[in-house]
């Protein structure tokens, strides 16, 4: 490697995580007092929103406690509703208002994949963007989904920390108190503040048709705008990750600024992270919170730096060639292919690394032509399973999930009974712990396998040799885990890829969300067993250490395999030149 | 277990009330907020000539080949480069001999317009950006075109410099970001369109 991290690559990594973790307390404080039900600065405001919502839909928030099953019918019945609505406003675009560009209905089954991908948080982009979707489609169908999905994931996170915290209670909350609340206090006033932040740096907001330019060199450019500002912060907020344009946060009329792009990276991780604060305030436990928000950390930052590192190492295939990749005061250097000049490397993989470790899957620089090792690091974040910080709501309950089953081999190595926040954890809990942890390794590894053994998936794939399979690999990864991100040069719009991509993020979404419910419910009705000289604690050193250990080891048994014929297989092919 | 009908009534409630919440009225207050503060912005910065007529964005870089202007990033566009209808990035892996055929593509055109010009040539010149649609270069890949502009147009090269620097920023805050030249301010000044 020529080149390690720069002084001020240094820097601006210390700064994000300075900020990040700065936000966490306020942010989390905010949040577990809006969940409990308590009044916020926000309430005098939308109150009454609130209000007329339980009125219409006839729910009473201080009487309708449901139970798990109750809260999952409800959970799942609101999906498949919006599903739908969002299938057919899809479909019919072209018999839609806001389509000054004419564009055409979506096909059945990249609305298909579209619905799916939006409906599950995942944000995959088979279509194109600027190419493919309305104004409608992008505000009506794609902004709410971008709003309610992470709404839902919320829900379910608050449905399971009440299932730690209650004591011998049949019902977990209200979904669709916890959605409305996760909606109107939580993400629509974050929003709002990001967007007309990124407006004031130059991301577009405007219903008019795309502009035609008469260029220097005398040919005429077309450059296409629309309502981007309000979808890329919620985008970005909700762990969503669904572009305005084809390429995302690299495209300057989403993300025109090193500034404008520190706001939109921030939004990332932030309330993600924050919400293990208010799991803390929640239980009633800070530090439960705080080292679950340690292990996460410990975790990212080490891969976060191994991918700056060797982007900024640049392409050795260029040493023999008459170019300059060291960085200096003048120029980025580094792995430049696929990367915007004004983030260079330290901002393009720091972007790779936050929106694979959350479930985002928005990028600013094209992960496909990143180092076989540097390309690696979104992969494997996204392979732990989007729970180092995670998405919204899903990511700290899967996390949840993997301290439920480090308890359990703990208990099994001292020979006593686990216990987590005074509930014992037996079998019932282990087998729906057990089913969230495998389903999206199941889905990777059998999806990837179909692909890479069938004529139409091995169509798909663009660059030769070992990252043709590296680019299959991501792409169910992407789907089986929700991120959404992809090495874009695999030709996702197909039938055979809209299909089987689409079939992976509802199997990952929702077989995850039904098992932490059930899980909740058994938590909520247990007794609460009181501390004692036997208790393993699960906010000190050990317990952090232990917790990495088991999410590490997790991973890599399943995914090793799958690690070494991709990106490993081609590093090696790179250096031996 | 309550029935699927009395989950219908909220479930149809609350997807109608944040339809129009979410996907009505925030857009529409994002959008009246931004074209009243930052209406430039919001509109996609465009750059107008003196008739009015739309010469292109600040944002949007656009394609330069010719040995008088200062040129930008590769771009991997459809169809042309520079498309900003259809944004994309090349997608090229860091192995594939294609990359390395673009690269010495540009290595070529490069030498071809400057064959006196034996300095190394800075990375962000010959590689294609993230969007395609990339609106600027690096100060060292701006300073490496000098000679050439200067020579394509007769003027010192003192002249060339002196536009570059007035469309150099540096990092954001000081610390974000990298200094970066935007290609189609230099152009527009040095073609005397932008003072």
């Amino acid at each position: 490697m020529s080149q390690f991290i720069t002084g001020n690559g240094w820097l601006q990594l210390a700064l994000y995580m300075a900020v990040l973790l700065a936000c966490v307390v306020p942010l989390g404080g905010y949040m577990a007092r809006v969940f409990q039900g308590e009044k916020t600065f926000m309430s005098p405001v939308l109150g009454w929103l609130e209000k007329l919502t339980y009125t219409i839909c006839g729910v009473d928030p201080d009487k309708d406690d449901m139970s798990w099953k109750d809260y999952a019918i409800a959970t799942m019945v609101f999906s498949a509703i919006a599903f739908i609505v969002l299938y057919f406003i899809l479909v019919f675009q072209n018999l839609l208002p806001f389509n000054p560009q004419k564009l055409p209905g979506l096909t059945p089954d990249l609305s298909f994949n579209t619905a799916a991908s939006f409906v599950t948080n995942t944000n995959w982009q088979a279509y194109g963007g600027e190419t493919t979707m309305s104004y409608f489609s992008q505000m009506v169908g794609l902004t709410v989904q971008n709003f309610i999905s992470p709404a839902v994931g919320l829900a379910v996170l608050v449905a399971l920390i009440r299932g730690l915290s209650r004591k011998e209670s049949t019902g977990i909350g209200n979904f669709w108190v916890d959605m409305v609340r996760a909606n109107i206090y939580v993400l629509l006033p974050l929003a709002l503040i990001v967007a007309i932040l990124l407006g004031s740096q130059g991301v577009v907001q405007t219903f008019d048709a795309y502009v035609t330019a008469h260029t220097l060199q005398g040919i005429d450019q077309t450059i296409a705008v629309g309502p981007a500002a309000s979808q890329v912060a919620i985008k970005q907020l909700g762990t969503n990750g669904g572009g305005f344009f084809n390429v995302n946060s690299a495209h300057p009329l989403e993300n025109p600024t090193p500034l404008a792009n520190f706001i939109e990276v921030l939004s990332i991780l932030l309330i993600p992270a924050a919400l293990c604060y208010t799991f803390g305030v929640m239980v009633k436990d800070k530090r439960q919170g705080w080292s679950i928000l340690a292990a996460m950390t410990i975790i990212f930052v080490p891969l976060l730096i191994f991918c700056v590192a060797m982007e900024q190492g640049g392409n050795p295939n260029f040493a023999a060639l008459h170019i300059d990749q060291m960085a200096s005061h003048l120029q980025p250097g580094g792995n430049m292919e696929g990367k915007e000049t004004r983030f260079g490397i330290t901002n393009s993989a720091l972007w790779a690394s936050a929106t694979t470790a959350a479930s985002n899957g928005s990028v600013n620089s094209m992960h496909d032509s990143y180092t076989p090792l540097g390309g690696m690091v979104p992969l494997l974040l996204m392979k732990f399973g989007e729970i180092i910080y995670g998405g919204v709501g899903s990511g700290l309950y899967g996390m949840l999930v993997m301290v439920i089953l480090t308890v359990f081999i703990a208990g099994l190595m001292v020979g006593r009974t686990p216990e987590y926040l005074g509930k014992k954890i037996q079998s019932f809990e282990i087998k729906m712990a057990s089913i969230a942890m495998l389903v999206p390794g199941i889905l990777v590894l059998i999806g990837t396998a179909i692909a890479v053994m069938t004529k139409d998936g091995q169509a798909g794939i663009y660059n030769p040799g070992a990252h043709g399979f590296s680019e299959v690999l991501y792409a169910v990864t992407s789907a089986g885990n929700n991120n959404g991100s992809a090495f874009a040069g695999l030709s996702a719009n197909t039938p055979f890829y809209n299909s089987l991509l689409g079939i992976c993020m509802l199997f990952s979404r929702f077989w995850i969300i039904i098992p932490t419910l059930a899980l909740a419910g058994a938590l909520a009705a247990k007794k609460t067993v009181p501390e004692s000289a036997g208790t393993l604690p699960t906010h000190n050193v050990l317990f952090i250490a232990t917790l990495v250990g088991v999410i590490v080891i997790v991973t890599v048994l399943t995914y090793v395999p799958t690690l070494a014929l991709g990106p490993v297989v081609e590093h090696f092919n790179m250096i031996k030149g | 277990m309550k029935s699927l009908l009395s989950t219908l009534r909220p479930a149809i409630g609350t997807t109608v009330l944040l339809t129009v919440l979410l996907g009505g009225v925030y857009p529409m207050v994002t959008t009246g907020i931004l074209q009243l503060g930052f209406k430039a912005q919001a509109q996609g910065s465009l750059i107008r000539d003196s008739d009015g007529k739309v010469i292109g964005s600040r944002l949007i870089g656009q394609n330069f080949d010719q040995p008088q202007y200062l040129w930008g990033r590769l771009s991997a566009t459809g169809t042309a480069p520079y498309n900003g209808g259809a944004s994309s990035g090349s997608n090229l892996g860091a192995n594939n001999p294609a990359l390395m055929d673009a690269v010495k593509g540009r290595i070529e055109a490069l030498q071809k317009a400057d064959p006196l010009n034996a300095r190394p040539i800075p990375v962000d010149l010959v590689t294609a950006s993230g969007s395609g649609l990339d609106p600027e270069i690096s100060p060292a890949a701006a300073d490496y075109q000098v000679g050439r502009i200067a020579q394509a147009r007769g003027i010192g090269a003192a002249v060339v410099k002196s536009a570059i620097a007035k469309s150099t920023r540096q990092r954001d805050l000081g610390v974000l970001g990298e200094p970066r030249v935007n290609v189609l301010e230099v152009n527009l000044r040095l073609d005397g369109k932008l003072k």
